[in-house]
């Protein structure tokens, strides 16, 4: 690792966070709680999103811990069922969804097109009060007894078979939906209306096109989860029948229905990580992304196929053999967005100056992994090597490692990119950098192993497995350890950056972002006047010209 | 909220402009034209959540049709007319709210949210009525279901003196509790739209009494308008597919 | 070096027998699939390593230290086309294939033996035509292809032999098919993988694939002595539907000789093959299955009938061939209630023909 850094920070022993920023504007807590600020949403939902996940986490650990022997030793399978299935509900609904929109994405829209704050403020905080009601909803499903139906809440188990919290889990669900829904229309609204003036669609940040195609999904594909989910409390509750075939009706529609959500959802989860991707890898090679069209229209094509693909997670459940013909076809389509991006980030860096700062190595990380992800999901795609991987421990890797290995790298990328603009603070360099480092191993040795066991056949969500099975069990078991402490040492030096990291001042990273010319922490309203934007994304030139304007005049 | 002073670029040099301007917009233009987009944007995500009730109600109207016909002759088409006709007229009496208030007519507009409150709840009378007939006769699944009224037709000669439909037997006539359940889904989501529409009128006509929406601030009442045009078209798409199955010539 | 690298082969070969990475290939599809599954290790190992080399050879040599100032780029549409058409000829490598190898796997040939298939909370009941019943097992011989047609009693549950490499899901309310031909004597793990419950991990079970001789005695030995056939044709006489599928002209109910395999017009005009699926659903959903000329009488037999009684039945129908009015009579009412007690001599005569029929699809 070269030790050569873009960082720049302002002289510390005479630094200061700006008096006046949007954290210490108001003060109280029902300034907090009531407030229209998108930067303070992004704040609350960052606090809340950090402790599901830290709940979804040690679900995850205790997964591990009774995998760790080919016996159901640890607890009863009843109990390993509702862990795997709450573990499942809260990391995608509570964590993963709502992960880079709700923070990152809530922070930064405003201030990447030029604009005071989202289009709509009061829905963004409705949106948090949804996601938090949702959020104690699961809490009480899992106090009172958890759900054990798996996050697929496939019927007819769901609806005639298990006596647990079914239709709380669901409810929870459905009101998480509508948080993500009005998050995403939000910035729909945002992008379309409000972009400042020059500030042209071609002149966006690659990370403001993710987050648009994600909206897209997010809009259009939320509420027919929201409908599934009543008609699978209309079932359990009162027996209408869609879903029991001794009243006529059919479980393989649940399956459409579902899916035709929950595989756009991917994709929901997926592309803002992308668009972080875009900015830090620019950034740190001091380059405009290599190939801005292909990428930014690239994002969009993933949001058009993926409400055309569902079907490839029900190919062995006796649909017609010519439907999979063409969902598998289809599939592969989609696949050749993201491999674009990955060799368009890749060339990013060829002839630019690399420096190797702790989102780097996170976005580095991405591009290893979420290539491997995405190329198993090629594997899948194929409809008769799907026959033999599905079902199996090859499907919980290859989802993990586009979902952990991918988007919660590019999660942490995005964190501490943007860490010294939301606070005003460094993160300290070298501690991050090794919590990136064990992250990466540790979840190499926790997934790679289990693509093995799937290959070997043996199937997801059982709590007991043959013996011969238990040595890569073993193996991910030892590498969850090691990709937990990945995960808990950025939550102990991030908060102990608040108080005594390094004074950032407005430009640390010297990007080219319209974020990274106003203050660190910025104003309640962002810029004191509009900007006018009169140059494309990622000009470093441009760049460079102002500072030496600056420097001149000064 | 916690909005402070802004300076707008440009001529202005005082802070300059009209009070409902939201402090995050450049001009009242961006606002109104922003929220406009962001209702119909929301209407769309309605559309997404209704399709999938009607995609699951046209899959099994298309595999049981002989159930779902019989079951639908138990729907009373006077009061689903009836219905159809408040709603309508309800939208018609929006509108002209909607045209009141840019022609700054604050008593025209009451009147007109007055009248679509009342139609409205009439609508949700109707419904009732409805309901309550389904509930009696053992039509609600999951609530002692009985499918007497379809494998001997002719102890209900209310709707068997009309439709004279031929008794069906068990494996077929149990497939009306799909009708059923879907139908309650439908209507009773539906339902739940007109109930919140019906609460913001409540707010609405309090809010116009006073004046708010005939100072040329009408985005709101316009945008309301644009939510109850669409719950009026939800409804004439589910009441020939739930009322009118079989009459067709 | 001839010893090192064969020693190096020795290690590898003991390597790969006591830690697999893959299940051993057993059936005549298991190595097609590998192939197919080899291609994409192999495809996905280079696109690994390029994008790896990509990643590593350019931070090396364009870093700060080495590279100072960047080069704005803007693109290469070259470059783009390159690494869109290659990925997609790749991909659509990978689809065809793949798919070629998915319609063989769900598409059984005319002559594979049927075996039926149960699956309920939290066992699988396998049933063979001779009547033969295992529970988390499954006896099959060695080179025969063999086709299972799945049901579920319950819940969506799944069907997978890793060694096999074939998986269907057994699903409520409708059967599903899958075939394959074992070619390794031997015994393979056979599991439930899809979500069921409690007990989801404690559906797994064995599959015996035994040599044509093993696969006889087998059979003779676990024989519960009447055979899917016979016992539907049990059935047939005790749920009365004689009454009305006798063969007669005048009949309320259509004949049901040869009808098995055969194209039905239906009420509606519709044509329909009958195969087991529509068998199993003109019991349990007759009125939407009437045949063109009889009226919609037949009442369902839903809920008094569990799955294995539907399998017996349709496989007692299979066997029906011209005029089986008369054998009927001969054979099957002394198994009528009204007739306990009499004579028995003449169902045990015509066992023996009915057994050979029900066993192997014709």
């Amino acid at each position: 690792m070269s030790t050569d850094t873009i960082v720049r920070l302002p002289d510390q022993a005479t630094a200061r966070i700006p008096r006046v920023n949007f954290i210490s504007k108001e003060n109280g807590i029902l300034s907090w709680l009531l407030t229209g600020d998108h930067k303070r949403i992004a704040t609350l939902y960052l606090i809340s999103i950090t402790f599901f996940f830290a709940v979804g986490g040690a679900l995850a650990g205790l997964i591990r811990l009774e995998l760790l022997t080919p016996q159901s030793d640890l607890m009863a399978a009843d109990t390993y069922n509702k862990v795997f299935s709450m573990h499942g509900i809260i990391m995608v609904f509570l964590f993963l969804v709502p992960s880079v929109p709700a923070t990152l994405g809530n922070f930064l829209m405003p201030l990447m097109i030029g604009a005071k704050d989202l289009a709509l403020p009061k829905i963004n905080l409705l949106s948090w009060y949804l996601y938090i009601i949702a959020g104690c909803m699961m809490l009480w499903t899992m106090m009172t007894g958890g759900v054990d139906t798996g996050w697929t809440f496939t019927v007819p188990l769901s609806t005639h078979y298990v006596n647990t919290n079914v239709i709380t889990a669901g409810l929870a669900v459905f009101v998480a939906g509508f948080s993500s829904v009005f998050t995403g229309l939000n910035f729909i609204v945002t992008i379309h209306k409000m972009r400042a003036p020059g500030m042209t669609w071609f002149r966006l940040p690659l990370f403001v096109w993710s987050n648009y195609a994600a909206s897209i999904l997010m809009v259009l594909g939320t509420p027919v989860l929201a409908i599934t989910l009543v008609l699978i409390v209309l079932e359990r509750a009162f027996g209408i029948g869609v879903f029991d075939p001794a009243k006529g009706g059919d479980p393989i529609l649940f399956q459409h229905l579902f899916w035709f959500y929950s595989h756009p959802a991917v994709y929901i989860m997926i592309l803002p990580g992308m668009g972080v991707i875009s900015e830090v890898v620019s950034t740190f090679s001091r380059k405009r992304v290599f190939g801005y069209t292909a990428v930014a229209f690239s994002s969009v094509a993933i949001a058009v196929f993926a409400f055309f693909v569902w079907e490839h997670h029900m190919f062995i459940m006796g649909v017609s053999n010519y439907s999979t013909l063409v969902f598998s076809l289809l599939t592969m389509l989609v696949a050749v967005p993201s491999a674009i991006k990955i060799f368009n980030w890749s060339f990013t860096l060829y002839k630019g100056s690399i420096t190797f700062e702790t989102p780097m190595l996170y976005a580095f990380g991405f591009m290893g992994l979420f290539t491997i992800g995405g190329l198993t999901g090629v594997f899948l795609a194929s409809s008769g090597t799907d026959i033999h991987l599905t079902e199996t421990y090859f499907i919980v890797a290859h989802f993990h490692f586009v979902m952990v290995g991918g988007m919660l790298m590019a999660f942490l990328s995005g964190i501490h990119f943007w860490w010294p603009k939301w606070t005003g603070r460094m993160y300290p360099e070298k501690i991050s950098q090794l919590a990136a480092l064990f992250t990466f191993i540790g979840f190499n040795f926790t997934f790679f192993p289990q693509f093995i066991l799937g290959t070997l056949g043996m199937p997801r969500r059982y709590a007991a497995y043959p013996p011969e099975f238990q040595v890569l069990n073993v193996f991910s078991t030892a590498g969850a350890t090691i990709l937990g402490i990945g995960y808990l040492l950025p939550i102990l030096y991030l908060t102990w950056s608040l108080k005594y990291g390094e004074i950032a001042g407005p430009n640390p990273w010297q990007a080219t972002g319209l974020e990274w010319q106003i203050q660190s922490p910025p104003l309640t309203e962002n810029f004191s006047e509009i900007p006018i934007v009169d140059h494309d994304a990622y000009d470093y030139e441009w760049l460079e010209r102002k500072e030496r304007e600056v420097t001149s005049v000064g | 909220m916690s909005d402070s002073t802004v300076t707008v670029p440009g001529a202005h040099a005082a802070h300059e402009h009209p009070p409902y301007q939201r402090h995050h917009f450049e001009s009242m233009e961006q606002q109104v034209d922003a929220t406009n987009f962001a209702m119909w944007l929301f209407l769309l995500t309605e559309i997404m959540f209704f399709g999938g009730l009607f995609c699951s109600y046209l899959i099994f109207r298309n595999w049981y049709y002989p159930a779902f016909v019989e079951a639908s002759h138990q729907l009373n088409i006077f009061w689903g007319t009836l219905n159809t006709a408040v709603l309508i007229t309800s939208s018609f009496t929006m509108a002209m709210g909607v045209w009141s208030a840019e022609m700054r007519k604050k008593g025209a507009l009451v009147f007109c949210l007055v009248l679509t409150f009342l139609l409205g709840l009439v609508f949700l009378g109707i419904k009732y009525i409805e309901y309550h007939e389904k509930w009696e006769k053992h039509h609600v699944p999951g609530f002692h279901y009985s499918m007497k009224s379809f494998t001997d037709p002719a102890s209900d000669p209310e709707v068997f003196n009309e439709y004279h439909d031929k008794p069906l037997l068990p494996d077929m006539a149990r497939h009306t509790e799909i009708y059923f359940g879907l139908y309650f889904a439908m209507t009773g989501m539906h339902a739940l739209h007109m109930i919140i529409g019906i609460s913001i009128l409540g707010f609405m006509i309090f809010r116009a009494r006073a004046g708010a929406y005939t100072t040329g601030h009408i985005t709101f009442v316009e945008n309301f308008g644009l939510y109850w045009h669409f719950v009026d078209i939800i409804w004439i798409f589910l009441y020939p597919l739930l009322y009118l199955i079989s009459r067709h010539t | 070096m001839d010893y090192i690298s064969r020693v190096l082969w020795q290690f590898l070969e003991h390597w790969l027998q006591n830690f697999p990475l893959f299940p051993p290939e057993a059936s005549t599809i298991a190595p097609q699939m590998d192939a197919l599954f080899f291609f994409m290790v192999l495809v996905s190992l280079i696109g690994l390593t390029i994008v790896v080399l990509l990643i590593f050879g350019f931070s090396i040599l364009y870093s700060k230290k080495r590279h100072p100032v960047a080069v704005q780029i803007e693109g290469s549409t070259l470059l783009e086309a390159t690494w869109t058409i290659i990925p997609l000829g790749l991909f659509l490598i990978m689809f065809v294939w793949g798919s070629l190898i998915y319609f063989r796997v769900y598409t059984p040939p005319a002559n594979a033996m049927n075996i039926y298939v149960v699956g309920k909370q939290w066992m699988w009941k396998a049933e063979h035509p001779g009547g033969q019943h295992e529970i988390d097992a499954l006896h099959i011989p060695v080179n025969k292809p063999i086709q299972l047609t799945l049901i579920s009693q319950d819940v969506f549950h799944s069907f997978s032999i890793p060694a096999f490499r074939v998986k269907r899901e057994a699903i409520p309310g409708r059967y599903t098919t899958v075939w394959f031909e074992a070619t390794q004597v031997g015994s393979y793990h056979l599991f439930c993988t899809q979500y069921c419950g409690t007990n989801h991990s404690a559906m797994i079970g064995t599959v015996y694939v035994m040599t044509p001789e093993d696969y006889q005695k087998w059979l003779a030995g676990s024989t519960s002595g009447m055979s899917l056939a016979q016992n539907g044709e049990r059935l047939f006489a005790s749920l009365s539907c004689n009454a009305c599928h006798n063969g007669r002209p005048d009949a309320r109910g259509p004949s049901l000789a040869n009808v098995y395999g055969s194209t039905l017009a239906l009420a509606n005009g519709q044509p329909v093959r009958v195969d087991e699926a529509y068998l199993r659903e003109a019991i349990l959903n007759p009125s939407d299955h009437v045949t063109q000329g009889y009226s919609p009488i037949m009442p369902t037999y839903q809920g008094q009938i569990s799955e294995d009684g539907v399998i017996s039945l349709v496989e007692y129908i299979k066997t029906l061939n011209s005029n089986y009015r008369v054998e009927q009579t001969l054979n099957t009412t002394a198994l009528l209630p009204e007739s306990e007690g009499k004579a028995t001599t003449a169902p045990q005569k015509s066992a023996a023909p009915s057994a050979k029929q029900g066993m192997v699809k014709q």
